[in-house]
């Protein structure tokens, strides 16, 4: 769609973003670093999908609205569609990415459920790549709320790369 | 072995895993946005846009190295050719033109017409003196100081103040030859 810049450019952007707020700003406060780049996501994610669904018709409802953030504006963004939706009727949507590009050269943690985890390094790595994530779930909540459906948007990491988003 | 040529920027740019620029653009922008909501000084998220370009840069001179196969450049002025026709051509799809010598080949400007990060960005009255592009200023001080060149990166021309393009003045101020890290003991 128009003009293009190499990926490397929004990886070493994001990346900067996520440590200079987790290290430089927010040193020891992970919440409010983590609010900002959400914040941060939550433009872009607006201002995006105000883009995306200029030509378009309204969505009938927040099933059609959910499919197009699945579809087609995964598609512009990380030329691939969501791989697997699945909903409870009531209001939640799974949305699951199995190779989720930002998150393609993170290494995998070995145990991510392992919260009683004495080992503070490995704490950190899980820390940094969950702050990594606030800025896509950040992009989906402002695309939605955009197309006029408030949420509330999370991740889930436990088999990287791939990354649900609930 | 046969030493590998030098890749032509465009060739390198057909190459490497592309994304839309909107989103680098959009990103790039509210970045910017959340820094002076944070940092409220227009002064104090120049620096931080410098600095963040600075840790950019030195990681990113690897990416360059490795993809454009460009060998040793004999002086200053083969440093920013190639800045300007590879390096800006392989991350930004754009490229600049290197002007304004000065008498003994240590500073010069880099032109650019074309600008992603600039699409569809307006300063407000608010921000006088925000350098919205500071970050490249950043990355190119980065890069050039792992390949041992100091050098200072400044803003001559700004679109979005009026004028009628973007000219970055790279000075180079010290040429830091490598060390090995083993001294000799003879």
């Amino acid at each position: 769609m128009g003009r293009e810049v190499a990926e490397s450019c929004i990886d070493s952007l994001l990346t900067e973003m996520v440590s200079s707020y987790c290290n430089h700003f927010y040193a020891n406060k992970p919440e409010l670093a983590a609010r900002r780049i959400e914040a941060i996501g939550y433009q872009v994610g607006h201002q995006l999908s105000e883009r995306y669904t200029m030509e378009r018709p309204r969505f009938s409802d927040h099933l059609e609205a959910i499919k197009f953030i699945c579809k087609d504006f995964w598609s512009e963004l990380f030329k691939k569609q969501i791989d697997n939706l699945k909903t409870n009727h009531r209001g939640t949507f799974v949305l699951q990415d199995n190779r989720f590009r930002w998150l393609s050269r993170m290494s995998p943690e070995p145990s991510l459920e392992n919260v009683d985890s004495q080992d503070p390094s490995e704490n950190k790595a899980a820390q940094a790549t969950s702050m990594h994530l606030y800025f896509p779930c950040g992009i989906i909540r402002g695309a939605l709320s955009n197309l006029g459906i408030p949420c509330a948007v999370s991740a889930d990491i436990s088999n990287l790369p791939a990354c649900e988003y609930i | 072995m046969a030493p590998v040529a030098p890749r032509s920027g465009d060739a390198i740019f057909a190459n490497v895993e592309r994304v839309n620029a909107e989103l680098f653009t959009l990103t790039y922008g509210a970045i910017v946005r959340q820094l002076l909501t944070d940092l409220e000084e227009v002064e104090e998220v120049n620096k931080q846009l410098d600095e963040m370009g600075y840790n950019i840069g030195v990681r990113l001179i690897d990416e360059f190295l490795a993809k454009s196969n460009v060998s040793r450049c004999v002086d200053f002025k083969e440093t920013a050719e190639v800045i300007a026709k590879v390096g800006f051509k392989m991350f930004l799809g754009i490229t600049a033109t290197v002007t304004n010598w000065d008498a003994d080949g240590t500073s010069c400007s880099l032109v650019l017409e074309d600008n992603p990060l600039v699409d569809f960005v307006e300063l407000p009255d608010t921000c006088q003196g925000l350098y919205y592009c500071n970050i490249l200023s950043g990355v190119i001080r980065g890069g050039l100081e792992m390949v041992s060149m100091k050098t200072e990166v400044t803003w001559l021309r700004d679109m979005l103040r009026g004028d009628d393009a973007y000219e970055l003045q790279v000075k180079l101020l010290k040429q830091v030859p490598e060390e090995y890290p083993y001294k000799d003991d003879e």
